[in-house]
């Protein structure tokens, strides 16, 4: 079998999990391990797929192109290329240890729930896949349902408010997008005769500026509600807090990746010029999120919303790196999106195993956890300095790369006499300060201190969820230790971003 | 004035007529009755229109309202009687309740 | 091609990796104390031995510095961004003060640690912070030695609140991380200048491109460089405005005091300014900010020592008081000295506070100095030894802080790069000020009467010889450390400064006022403190100065009021009350209310009249058709 095959495998084999699980209604045991196999079944496909990829190549690899609606120039193109590879290897990567760790928390509806999982997994793979804006319009809608429905239905007691609020803005920035493509397409006809919604066709398109800037808007609000930026992000602290532990972990891990994502895919390469010119603003923005999160998340009760608040601090790096076109810092970008995928994804899983045990989410009823379960809180501290982008961990690569990319933009600009930038930057540097003091402030209450907790005695972690942690902790450290190996795979696919989104494509200009 | 005119001004005077009807009657069958005008005024003017083109299709058009009016008066009637007997009045007014 | 350096480094982490799986509750039962004694001080003293073997490998060299790579870190375009150890002088000396000084404290805390229930967890810490502190001094590139920079931070941090049942020792830990997090988002500013600049992290590159004059600086300001990295430096080192966490700090166990808090890590900004030399050099106003921040530290935390009733706390001012020196020699471009000082003050303050320490040891944890006294007989060997190394840091001629205090003095007064007059009088006030306080502290704690609890004093006695062997060693390392000719082993790579001409016949004047200066120190500390009513009597007629001194300035309270609570109020108040929940979701929540308001107004339009609809519906009609007509 061809490695384009293997691809394809790799996509719809949730889905063909979704029909095994259907067929074979059984006991929720059997339920569990067999939602368990096609994860890792898809893990072991992506790892091989990864390793095969050629980190020297630009183009797509293991592509299949069919049509799909050949009227319309739909086409079903999927494949990898250095833009999805690390995120696609995030998301299979975090299927099997989110089944894992609702193993015990779930108890209710439990094949509909794994269906959802499949699902998502489904969805989120296709969008990443994707290279065809309607297909991809198309997963980036699926992917709303099942988490639409995993919080809704298994959610906490304020549900039904938290998936109407998530609801409402992913929905309302999606079809701003759907409106924004439909236009786009057509003017592309309009322009150049052709009819596709191929990314590639797509990135040749030579729209004047004022177009461009419409579209980025539209692309752009979808985008930013997903990041979320501020201020589009409250729907994100309720959205968590309310969600199940695998909704959160899907949620915080892959979902949010997909708007920074869509920025370096689509948003951004496919009206360059618009994106030059309103670069300030999104920077702003950027900062602003990465200030405002941070202080949010520090005068949190709830350990969820801590987290939650800290996600849109960590995603602001992710930005800050994107918008600064340098190379160090589109790579640092990338990293700091799977690194916040890990560190995000391992908070949420300790928080909810924490949960599981005690059964509130008030900060204060906690305390010397260290004391009462030791294993439990060497992870809580590994994610925490993680997350603080201590040195040797994933969290620090990111945020290093993103702020230096930062750097070398301000500083032409700062020379040039325009200061902005490079305030922005050093703001976001200090933004380091404040993640201490949240993620420590959270730290000290939970872990130290005289013991306390609302249901002793406490078990400390199982070998099942020892084992959840532990290989996220790996991936974090081998990202924060090793980042080369993952670096060179993105290279070629961060110059490609910087290229298109530097070269002017108003109409009329030279190719 | 020839005679597809004639036929036209006849079908306007009967959907005015119904028209008319269903905005100042109240009782439920005379309203269903005027319906029927109107809907026979439009058939009126249908056929005189493909009198006038010497097709087919307006004829056909025709035959195919009669059936969907007649499924609807079949269906109307039933209801009209239920609600009479429900409430002894044939009188629309009362039943603005009905909005839901 | 060797990987003695690379061996050096690791080691301590893989003692770390050891004691924090098999000495910890981690796996169940934690092994016996012996074997985490054996594996925590075995990496350290493994790694000194292999320290010796590389510095006579590096003098068999004739001192060119070894470079050893390790592997790439990663690279991004064309920059590459190499782990590579670098030994020099300069690392050579550091690494020497690390392994030598970190192996004798480790060997010390099986003594002062036994019996804690957490007996591995501490060394695994310990042998931590020796790898990151390695990190820092041996690594080759500015990165390396941040990730070593950060992670002694994270060290520190997590010794300080090592007894983290008590919620305070935990806050200290977590003041120290976020107040060294400040000075590192500096740092952190500072090397991405320089990356800008040089387009690499290596420091022999960038020192050797500012040595040369071909850096090609592109209108990055050195100043601004040099000044973002001292920001960094104030964090690590405890100099104004970041001092404050270094007393706090004292809650942890002794030796990480001693280890950590006095002896290595907070001499890492000076690392850090001699390292990048060349730098400042080119940028003599920050070098100035660096001298006169420097004497003030020194001048302020000497004051605030003068007061102190805890024995921890007096030595915390006194190293932030010392630290201020280096500063100040740094700041006037005697590199040298400042090194030479971090080696002497490593000596002498480790073997202060592992006396304080065995003192602590001895009374069962009293720390209180007005509690103590008469302890002279008791613990005769932490006497002899405290004697002596409150002897070197009041500047007692031929003992080790002596010449390096001496030199610093003199370099304050007399170099050509800044040295003044008035560096020189408040350094010297300072040295006074200093062997007063040490005097002081030294005659509380061993001389006069006992003021000891009854039942504290039944129980005191002599430590075991883990510790007091240490204290001898140190001891007789704080006498004779001032013989090692360190400012002349490092001139060839950190020439010190010239010293202005017509100043240099002022040198034996000065080096006599010095030494008056150290001898009227001990001396009016021994006339006030041998006559407790003396004292008393003194301190009523400077109570309020008295009051402000021992509130320590009342700085910790400005802090709190002027950025922890605003910081708090932003968050809270504006941002969370006002942004979040009344702008955002409320112009959110507002908008769905129109909308459920509108449809509410719209939806008495649905009479349930027939008659009504109709109408409607045909005045549809007709201004549909009145609409077409017009614009037909």
């Amino acid at each position: 079998m061809g490695d384009a095959a293997l691809l394809n495998l790799m996509l719809w084999l949730p889905l063909v999990g979704v029909g095994l699980l259907l067929v074979a209604r059984g006991n929720d045991l059997r339920t569990r391990w067999l939602t368990l196999g096609v994860m890792v079944a898809q893990l072991v496909l992506t790892a091989w797929l990864y390793q095969r990829f050629d980190d020297t190549a630009v183009a797509l690899q293991f592509s299949t192109d069919a049509p799909w609606i050949p009227q319309w120039g739909v086409q079903y193109l999927v494949g990898l290329d250095g833009f999805n590879v690390l995120l696609v290897a995030l998301t299979a990567l975090l299927g099997p240890l989110v089944v894992l760790g609702a193993f015990r928390s779930i108890d209710r509806d439990v094949t509909l729930f794994h269906v959802m999982l499949l699902l998502l997994q489904f969805a989120m793979m296709g969008a990443l896949l994707a290279q065809d804006l309607f297909l991809f319009y198309v997963f980036w809608e699926a992917m709303l349902i099942p988490m639409f429905l995993i919080i809704g239905i298994w959610g906490g007691s304020r549900r039904v408010y938290a998936t109407l609020k998530f609801f409402l803005f992913t929905a309302f920035g999606s079809i701003l997008m759907l409106a924004a493509v439909i236009y786009l397409v057509v003017s592309l006809k309009a322009s150049g005769g052709v009819s596709s919604f191929a990314f590639t066709d797509l990135y040749q398109s030579r729209l004047p500026l004022d177009t461009q800037s419409l579209l980025l808007g539209a692309f752009a609000l979808s985008f930013a509600i997903k990041v979320p930026m501020f201020p589009l992000h409250t729907w994100l602290p309720d959205a968590h807090v309310e969600a199940p532990t695998a909704g959160s972990v899907i949620l915080a891990g892959v979902l949010l990746k997909m708007g920074t994502y869509g920025f370096m895919k689509l948003g951004f390469p496919l009206f360059p010029d618009a994106a030059r010119m309103y670069t300030p603003v999104l920077m702003t923005l950027a900062v602003v999120s990465i200030v405002y999160g941070a202080c949010l998340a520090l005068v949190q009760d709830d350990i969820k919303k801590i987290i939650a608040y800290s996600s849109i601090s960590h995603l602001g790096y992710v930005m800050l790196g994107l918008l600064s076109l340098e190379l160090i810092g589109i790579q640092g970008a990338i990293i700091q999106m799977v690194s916040h995928g890990l560190v995000a994804a391992g908070l949420f899983l300790l928080v909810g195993m924490v949960y599981e045990r005690c059964h509130t989410r008030q900060l204060d009823e906690y305390g010397g956890l260290a004391r009462l379960i030791p294993v439990f809180s060497v992870f809580f501290m590994i994610f925490t300095l993680a997350s603080v982008g201590l040195p040797l961990t994933s969290g620090f690569t990111g945020e290093f790369f993103a702020l230096l990319g930062a750097f070398r933009a301000a500083w032409p600009a700062h020379v040039a006499g325009n200061s902005g930038p490079l305030v922005l930057a050093v703001v976001a540097a200090s933004g380091v300060v404040l993640g201490a003091l949240y993620m420590l402030r959270f730290a000290l209450t939970f872990l130290f201190g005289p013991t306390k907790a609302p249901h002793q005695p406490l078990a400390d972690l199982s070998g099942r969820e020892r084992l959840v942690l532990g290989v996220l902790a790996v991936a974090v450290f081998a990202l924060g230790l090793f980042p080369a190996g993952v670096l060179r795979k993105t290279e070629a696919a961060a110059r490609s971003y910087q290229a298109l989104v530097l070269t002017p494509r108003l109409p009329g200009g030279a190719p | 004035m020839d005679k597809v005119q004639l036929l036209l001004w006849l079908s306007m005077a009967l959907f005015a007529i119904g028209l008319l009807g269903v905005v100042i009657r109240r009782n439920a069958l005379v309203l269903l009755m005027c319906m029927e005008l109107m809907l026979n005024g439009v058939n009126l003017s249908l056929v005189a229109f493909s009198h006038q083109r010497g097709d087919a299709a307006g004829a056909i058009l025709v035959l195919l309202i009669f059936v969907v009016a007649t499924a609807e008066i079949a269906l109307a009637i039933p209801i009209v009687l239920l609600l009479v007997r429900h409430r002894r009045s044939m009188n629309v007014g009362e039943y603005s309740d009905l909005k839901g | 091609m060797s990987h003695t350096l690379a061996f050096i480094v690791l080691l301590p982490l893989l003692g770390f990796l050891l004691n924090g799986v098999l000495g910890t509750v981690l796996l169940g039962k934690p092994v016996s104390e012996r074997v985490v004694r054996a594996i925590g001080c075995g990496a350290p003293l493994a790694a000194f031995a292999l320290t010796v073997r590389a510095f006579l490998a590096l003098r068999a060299g004739d001192y060119a510095p070894i470079v050893e790579p390790l592997y790439q870190w990663a690279a991004v375009g064309g920059t590459t961004f190499d782990v590579a150890f670098y030994l020099d002088r300069l690392s050579a000396v550091m690494t020497l003060v690390v392994t030598g000084v970190g192996s004798v404290i480790h060997v010390y805390s099986t003594g002062y640690m036994h019996g804690d229930k957490s007996y591995g967890r501490f060394f695994a810490y310990l042998n931590l912070f020796l790898f990151f502190m390695l990190l820092l001094v041996l690594g080759r590139s500015l990165l390396v030695l941040f990730v070593g920079w950060e992670g002694v931070g994270l060290a520190s941090y997590l010794l300080i609140g090592f007894w983290f049942d008590d919620l305070t020792n935990a806050r200290a830990g977590r003041k120290a991380f976020i107040t060294n997090r400040i000075g590192d988002a500096g740092f952190l500013i500072g090397m991405f200048l320089l990356h800008q600049a040089f387009g690499t992290f290596d420091m022999d590159t960038i020192n050797a491109g500012f040595a040369s004059g071909t850096a090609s600086v592109s209108g990055v300001s050195v100043t601004l460089i040099a000044l973002a990295l001292f920001v960094g430096a104030t964090g690590k080192s405890a100099q104004i405005p970041l001092y404050v966490w270094l007393p706090d700090a004292m809650a942890g166990p002794t030796p990480v005091s001693a280890l950590i808090h006095a002896a290595t890590m907070v001499t890492a900004g000076v690392f850090l300014v001699a390292r990048m030399s060349a730098v400042y050099m080119a940028a003599p106003d920050a070098s100035q900010v660096m001298a006169v921040i420097g004497v003030a530290t020194a001048f302020f935390a000497a004051t605030m020592a003068l007061v102190q009733t805890d024995i921890k706390k007096v030595l915390a001012y006194s190293t932030v008081s010392q630290l201020g020196f280096m500063f100040l020699a740094l700041g006037v471009g005697a590199y040298g000295v400042a090194i030479f000082h971090v080696v002497t003050h490593a000596f002498f303050k480790a073997c202060l506070f592992l006396g304080a320490g065995s003192v602590i040891h001895a009374l069962g944890g009293e720390q209180d100095v007005r509690k103590m006294g008469g302890l002279r007989t008791r613990i005769p060997i932490t006497f002899w030894t405290f004697a002596i190394a409150t002897a070197a840091i009041a500047g007692i001629p031929g003992l080790a802080g002596f010449f390096s205090k001496d030199q610093i003095l003199w370099y304050a007064f007399a170099s050509s790069r800044g040295g003044s007059p008035w560096l020189w009088g408040v350094a010297a006030l300072t040295a006074l000020m200093t062997a007063f306080y040490m005097c002081r502290l030294f005659w509380l704690t061993f001389m006069g009467p006992s003021r000891m609890d009854a039942a504290v004093e039944a129980h005191v006695h002599e430590s075991p010889l883990s510790m007091t062997g240490v204290l001898m060693l140190l001891a007789a390392l704080s006498a004779g450390g001032g013989y090692l000719a360190i400012p002349r082993f490092l001139e060839a790579q950190l020439p010190l400064p010239a010293v202005v001409g017509s100043l240099e016949h002022y040198e034996h004047t000065l080096l006599g006022v010095s030494i008056a200066l150290a001898f009227a120190g001990v001396a009016i500390a021994i006339f006030m403190f041998s006559t407790p009513s003396r004292a008393e009597a003194v301190r009523q007629r400077v109570m309020p100065l008295h009051r402000l001194l021992s509130g320590r300035y009342f700085v910790d309270e400005l802090y709190e009021r002027v950025l922890v609570k605003p910081l708090e109020w932003v968050s809270a108040t504006v941002f969370l009350r006002g942004g979040d929940r009344a702008v955002l979701d409320g112009s959110l929540h507002g908008l769905a209310s129109v909308a459920q308001r509108a449809a509410a107004v719209l939806s008495r339009a649905q009479t349930g009249s027939l008659h009504l609809y109709v109408l409607l519906v045909m005045v549809g009609i007709a201004g549909a058709l009145f609409w077409g007509w017009r614009h037909g």
